[in-house]
């Protein structure tokens, strides 16, 4: 008799604890679909690569191109914004990594290291996003005479290195090369 | 709702027969003209009245914006600059709309510091204060999604900050930014999200108000002795005396709203906003609307590292925590007491408190440099300090004064002292021209 009792209260619970899961699994599959369509759609994600002539910029002067719906300094660099940069000790840099896509992701925030690479150091690439909170930094300006971000006052040198402010890391430097002298490829 | 016994009695036929099917009528009769309120309610607790009347405000001017306003990132501003030229009464529609949020704002702050002063928040009403808390949350969302729609350079720019804030969240920050989002800086689907949601918030705002309101009518209104009804001479019924001292209230809230409209209609708002959103030029000084410049401050206060929370989390973190202490209100507060009226020094922080938010909302205005950045700090440091410290602290060494034995009690000693000096109150009907 209480065998029988026995096997009918677990089988019950079988069911209840089945049912549950059927629902608590199921309610959360058919959740998923709602919250990830408000993720980056397939349009947004073929991140096509941009190409940018770059022949024009004379040393002192950049110019700032749209990819990915974001805004990407490419700056010629006078010789006294490239010896700035390198002068600088490590020891002065509040973040220590180059931020680099074409590096490995520990390589450190030396001034080669941030630009187009050896006899190329003339040139640096950067995503224009404040690592702060996403602002547009304003070229040459700030106590480093790099960038200075305007809405809590990030300063980045002329390696776009944060130097001072809220901003916890370096401008980041996209995946980008040199297809020819005086064009590059962003992407 | 339970506020003691039904006392409708149906007096028509059809009053009956609805009475008996669904007893909406019952509802609305024991709820808003014969609930009893406490007799000695002050102006201070007509804002409760003035939110649901902005609320409905809002929601009406912006269901008839949306007939004109396009969410697509190459038609929203200049679908705002047509309401505002071409539509019939377009202007005076958005400038309802626009104005309307700051003045929801200023009710919503106003009924929160009357909370903070008279104790509403202590027991029995923790969760009537904490849904309003979820309330005053969703309002914030909503503003902010709001403002996003006219596509401004400050529409653009403060969701481009307001979104990176979660970018500070470890692991699961940039996810979420991307979700918001719907990309990687802020586009058309930024827009598009933002628009919806700013549609359904309101609606999600009015449920929540619902069970705000049924809470009350459970627990009953607090008064400025913040003495708990004790007998039927304690209070009055709500229609007429609390109705018409609450619509008082409102004309004179919606006079100054109406010299908003129709004199400074931009005068809360910022000029940056009349200029189409760039993405590739952030202004040279982005603020957010007046109601968040509080919370801005106390996010660009933390300039510095927290053992391993960088200044960037740290901010983020304050911020949130700022809005966050609001909930913990209830059990933070260490008195007996509930009104300020008889507690000295409570009311003392309490008025250094309410000059401190106040400045913290003016450095959040300024830039972040100079002078401004330890000031913030400072003023952060209060604004933690008085949830945190002070509360707890003032409850164990406060001494309170005497309470009167009821509210009856506490309103014939105040007529009394009016009838001593017979100059006062009572002899004012004479004099008057
Ligand atoms: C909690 C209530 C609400 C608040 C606090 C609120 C707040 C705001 C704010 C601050 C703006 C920006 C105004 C400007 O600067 O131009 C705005 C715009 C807008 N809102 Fe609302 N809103 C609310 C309810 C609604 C509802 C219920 C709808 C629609 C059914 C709506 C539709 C719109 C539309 C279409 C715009 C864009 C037009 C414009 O910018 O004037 N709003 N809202
Ligand atoms: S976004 Fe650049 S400093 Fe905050």
């Amino acid at each position: 008799m209480s065998a029988t009792d026995h096997s009918d209260v677990t089988r019950r619970d079988f069911l209840y604890v089945a049912t549950g899961t059927a629902a608590v699994v199921g309610t959360a599959a058919a959740a998923w679909p709602f919250i990830d369509q408000m993720r980056p759609d397939a349009s947004t994600l073929a991140q096509s690569s941009i190409e940018v002539e770059v022949g024009s910029l004379q040393a002192g002067s950049s110019l700032v191109v749209k990819w990915r719906g974001k805004p990407v300094f490419v700056r010629n660099r006078t010789p006294e914004e490239i010896k700035a940069a390198q002068d600088t000790p490590m020891a002065d840099l509040k973040d220590p990594i180059a931020r680099n896509g074409n590096l490995p992701s520990d390589a450190p925030a030396t001034d080669v290291d941030r630009s187009a690479g050896k006899d190329k150091e003339n040139w640096i690439v950067m995503v224009g996003v404040c690592t702060h909170l996403g602002c547009v930094p304003l070229g040459q300006q700030g106590d480093f005479g790099g960038w200075f971000c305007p809405c809590h006052g990030s300063h980045y040198d002329t390696a776009g290195r944060i130097r001072k402010g809220p901003a916890p890391m370096n401008l980041e430097v996209p995946v980008y090369s040199f297809i020819s002298d005086t064009k590059i490829r962003i992407g | 709702m339970s506020g003691g016994h039904s006392t409708y009695t149906p007096k028509t036929g059809i009053e009956r027969w609805i009475d008996a099917r669904m007893p909406l009528p019952r509802l609305v009769y024991d709820s808003f003209v014969a609930f009893p309120v406490p007799r000695n309610l002050n102006y201070a607790y007509t804002f409760g009245g003035i939110l649901a009347i902005m609320l409905v405000v809002q929601i009406i001017t912006g269901v008839v914006l949306v007939m004109h306003y396009a969410s697509d990132t190459s038609l929203a501003f200049v679908s705002v600059e047509k309401i505002m030229r071409d539509v019939n009464w377009g202007w005076l529609l958005r400038y309802m709309h626009a104005n309307g949020a700051s003045f929801f704002f200023i009710a919503v702050y106003l009924h929160i510091f009357r909370g903070l002063y008279y104790g509403s928040y202590k027991a029995p009403r923790e969760l009537l204060w904490i849904l309003g808390c979820i309330i005053y949350l969703l309002m914030m969302a909503t503003g902010f999604m709001g403002y996003v729609l006219p596509w401004g350079q400050m529409s653009g720019w403060g969701a481009t900050v307001i979104t990176g804030f979660f970018t500070a969240i470890p692991l699961v920050g940039t996810w979420l930014q991307q979700l918001l989002l719907g990309g990687f800086s802020v586009d058309n689907p930024t827009l598009t999200h933002f628009f919806s949601l700013h549609y359904l918030l309101p609606f999600v705002i009015a449920g929540v108000v619902v069970l705000h309101v049924w809470a009350l009518h459970v627990v009953g209104q607090t008064n400025p002795t913040g003495i708990e009804i004790k007998s039927k001479t304690d209070t009055l019924p709500f229609t007429p005396y609390a109705t018409v001292k609450d619509a008082f209230g409102m004309i004179v809230f919606l006079a100054v709203f109406a010299y908003f409209i129709f004199y400074i209609p931009n005068y809360l708002g910022h000029p940056d906003n009349y200029t189409q959103f760039n993405s590739l030029k952030t202004p040279a000084h982005i603020v957010p609307e007046w109601y968040f410049l509080p919370f801005y401050a106390i996010l660009r206060a933390i300039t510095f590292n927290i053992g391993p929370i960088d200044s960037k989390l740290g901010g983020v973190l304050a911020m949130f925590g700022a809005i966050a202490v609001l909930f913990f209100v209830p059990w933070l507060d260490t008195s007996k007491v509930r009104s300020a009226v008889y507690r000295p020094w409570y009311k003392l922080f309490f008025w250094i408190f309410g000059i401190n938010a106040v400045f913290l909302g003016w450095l959040g205005s300024k830039p972040a440099e100079g002078w401004y950045i330890p000031a913030m700090q400072a003023s952060t440091l209060y604004y933690f300090a008085f949830f945190l410290v002070i509360m707890p602290l003032l409850g164990l060494f406060e001494t309170p004064k005497q309470l009167p034995n009821s509210i009856t009690e506490a309103v014939l000693a105040k007529n009394k002292g009016a009838h001593a000096h017979p100059a006062g109150a009572t002899a004012a009907p004479e004099t008057k021209g």
